[in-house]
């Protein structure tokens, strides 16, 4: 699929009136990660996270640097925050990550003889495809519910991690951050200046040219 | 503000300052009584706290630890549950309806649930009363039950998500309504009218959402009230003859304890049953003001499902608050149902991260999931707000675990009873034929979300059968008071907000009354 909102950036929106100066602090924060910092996650572990994350999330081997899922994953394991909540079948975050990505590695060595990151795209997604459905049953999954684990856990971190990142906003045509500014055009197809243009046959050029001032209105 | 010292025994000691202890603090303190309201949350200034941005403004939820279990285990967390001063209204997405009349005595009128102890005449008072403290911005007509008044400030714009529903309803010869909701049209004091940035449910930063924290406290402030933030209440304390003295609570990196002569307790369905059992004492040993054995049962959430499906316009869900129409049809009909309740739908805007996780429980990852999702602007749905039944299955209890500040967690049991089963059922196809009856195509379900959570310590007539009376005053200890979400002994078809802040009026009213009397 070619590019839906050719030439949005919605950081070009960074100095205008959408963004305070919170706001500002906040996503220069997330864009600062590096990538590459795991200060959770040991080497081993590190590769089999980056290995998960590309098969979630898919990123365009174009972008030069691509979100960060990973390292974002790992700030948040340094952390340990909650969601708030946690089914009784899983051990808590940190844990259950450890537990998870030991098991995923497992059942890739198991089945395949090598490492998960060592392996296919297609091997990875059948691993995970088990995981998901609650097929996999190596002994290091250790009473974690496979399926609980990549619903509640693997797949909700990583999808939130990318969709908070400007990157996905660009990708998907959102406005972004909308303070002191919000919006006034509400109805159907109908755009205020500062919104993402969407390419549709034929005008792909004009979509181009709109999304270029989104920054400037 | 007023500050009061740990060792002056106040009028009332309140725990929470959500719709229930917020808009209750306020009444007092406005009544002539000495109010201290503590909130576990941080008492946030929006306009220079609070960021455009999902991810950092998860900062506005409860995110200590939870266990939750049962057939159905709920989500908490962003969900349902707030950590701030103003508490889950500070991100709640404003919808301000009332009940309908007969649900206050469901059990006598509609064959189901349990009868509240209150009258829904004086309860509509107590609505109009709230209405017009939030400046409720609504329809002049509302389609649905007896008379009221038009609502105090002119119905919103639609934005797309409502115009399609709007589209399907009247496809369907389906009544609908623009929805009344608590963000302001018109300018208010010092805040403008609502900008339509679309991130009501992570905090609004232009102050013109009406929550507990915009309206209810700054009046508690000007009429003497303190409001102590940051303040984890771990127990409260009661003397040899089992009358409150205070309670106990965390602040500023030490315990402390404020003495009191009424405690109220309004920490919303979880925290309010936590620390009601978490202060289990020898001669309470199953809890505060539970006798009747019920506190921490019947916890009634609102089933939550949606249709979602892609249209060919653009629909931009970002754009204004998430629920701008609504049809009550299924609340007030009573004919055509294999269930009992009612409930509501509306339209719904979203955001790309919940928008994404909806798309990720439906088992979508990899590229499906992120070509939904370049769909994203083409996106529209609609969501319910169901009746879910009492159960006494359904429940809090404590945990094993610990949090920080070492006491024990809570456990949150839910399952869906058959006739909740029936009802989602019901509604999944209701609002399928208005999906596609607005034009939307490749339909798909999302089946397993809740909101809201009430019912922990019922109110009602029979101390056997309830933990709090009708004015919201516990059967075991005449000075514990329990005033938020908890004391609903049927849930109804509508978001409860606007009925836990009639009750905490209400219940000030009756406080006036009963300290005029003599009584407290």
């Amino acid at each position: 699929m070619g590019d839906r909102y050719p030439g949005y950036d919605v950081l070009s929106k960074r100095h205008s009136p959408s963004w305070n100066d919170q706001t500002r602090r906040v996503i220069d924060q997330r864009l600062a990660i590096d990538p590459d910092a795991h200060r959770f996650l040991n080497e081993l572990e590190w590769r089999t996270l980056k290995a998960i994350c590309s098969r979630i999330i898919p990123q365009p081997t174009a972008r030069e640097r691509p979100a960060p899922l990973a390292a974002m994953i790992d700030e948040r394991l340094v952390k340990g925050a909650s969601d708030g909540y946690r089914n009784a079948s899983l051990p808590p975050l940190r844990e259950a990550w450890r537990r998870g990505i030991a098991a995923l590695e497992a059942e890739a060595q198991t089945r395949h003889g090598r490492g998960f990151a060592e392996l296919e795209g297609a091997a990875q997604d059948g691993l995970l495809t088990a995981a998901q459905r609650g097929l996999a049953a190596h002994p290091a999954w250790d009473g974690m519910p496979p399926d609980l684990f990549f619903a509640d856990r693997l797949l909700f971190d990583i999808v939130s991690a990318y969709y908070a990142h400007p990157h996905a906003w660009n990708e998907i045509g959102f406005g972004g951050p909308a303070d002191p500014r919000g919006y006034v055009r509400l109805a159907f197809d109908r755009r205020d200046p500062w919104e993402a243009a969407e390419a549709r046959s034929g005008n792909e050029a004009s979509a181009r040219r709109e999304n270029a001032h989104v920054g400037r209105r | 503000m007023a500050q009061y010292a740990d060792s002056e025994a106040v009028d009332f000691a309140i725990v929470g300052t959500g719709a229930g202890g917020g808009t209750l603090a306020c009444k007092l303190a406005e009544y002539g009584f000495s109010v201290v309201g503590f909130d576990a949350g941080p008492y946030w200034r929006p306009l220079e706290d609070f960021a455009s941005d999902e991810r950092h403004q998860s900062k506005l939820y409860w995110t200590d630890e939870r266990v939750v279990d049962g057939e159905d285990p709920l989500q908490l967390g962003s969900n349902n549950s707030g950590r701030s001063v103003g508490g889950s209204t500070v991100h709640f997405a404003m919808v301000s309806l009332r009940f309908r009349p007969e649900w206050f005595k469901s059990r006598s009128l509609l064959g189901y649930g349990a009868d509240w102890p209150v009258d829904w005449r004086e309860m509509w008072g107590y609505y109009r009363e709230v209405e017009r403290a939030l400046c409720v911005s609504g329809p002049v007509t509302y389609p649905w039950g007896p008379h009221r008044p038009a609502y105090p400030y002119r119905e919103h714009e639609l934005n797309a998500p409502a115009r399609a529903m709007a589209q399907g309803c009247e496809a369907l010869g389906l009544k609908w309504t623009p929805t009344p909701i608590a963000t302001l049209s018109a300018p208010r004091g010092q805040a403008h009218p609502c900008v339509y940035r679309g991130m009501c449910v992570i905090g609004c930063s232009t102050n013109a959402k009406q929550s507990v924290l915009t309206t209810w406290l700054p009046r508690a402030l000007e009429a003497g009230a303190e409001i102590r933030d940051l303040a984890m209440v771990s127990r409260i304390e009661h003397d040899d003859a089992g009358r409150i003295t205070g309670v106990h609570y965390h602040r500023d990196g030490q315990w402390r304890f404020q003495r009191a002569r009424n405690v109220v307790v309004a920490g919303y369905a979880i925290e309010t049953p936590r620390l009601l059992l978490n202060s289990a004492s020898s001669r309470f040993p199953d809890g505060l003001a539970n006798s009747s054995g019920l506190v921490g049962k019947n916890l009634m959430v609102q089933s939550n499902q949606a249709v979602w499906g892609f249209m060919k316009q653009d629909v931009r869900p970002y754009k204004g608050p998430p629920s701008l129409a609504l049809t009550e049809h299924w609340n007030y009909a009573d004919d055509g149902k294999d269930f009992f309740g009612g409930y509501c739908f509306m339209s719904q805007g979203v955001l790309p991260t919940t928008l994404a996780n909806v798309h990720a429980k439906r088992g979508l990852w990899g590229q499906p999931l992120v070509e939904a999702m370049q769909r994203y602007n083409h996106t529209v749905g609609v969501k319910l707000v169901g009746e879910c039944m009492p159960q006494e299955g359904n429940r809090v209890t404590l945990a094993d675990e610990r949090d920080a500040f070492g006491l024990p967690v809570a456990r949150v049991t839910y399952s869906y009873g058959d006739n909740d089963k029936r009802m989602i059922t019901h509604a999944l196809a209701s609002m399928r034929e208005v999906m596609a009856a607005a034009g939307a195509g490749e339909l798909w379900d999302e089946t397993n979300d809740t909101a809201h959570m009430n019912g922990t310590a019922r109110m009602g007539e029979d101390p056997a059968a309830s933990v709090v009376n009708a004015d919201c005053r516990a059967w075991d200890i005449p000075n514990l008071w329990v005033c938020d979400g908890s004391v609903f002994p049927t849930v109804g078809g509508v978001n409860p907000s606007l009925t836990i802040q009639a009750i905490a009026c209400r219940t000030a009213d009756r406080i006036k009354a009963l300290a005029a009397r003599g009584e407290l």
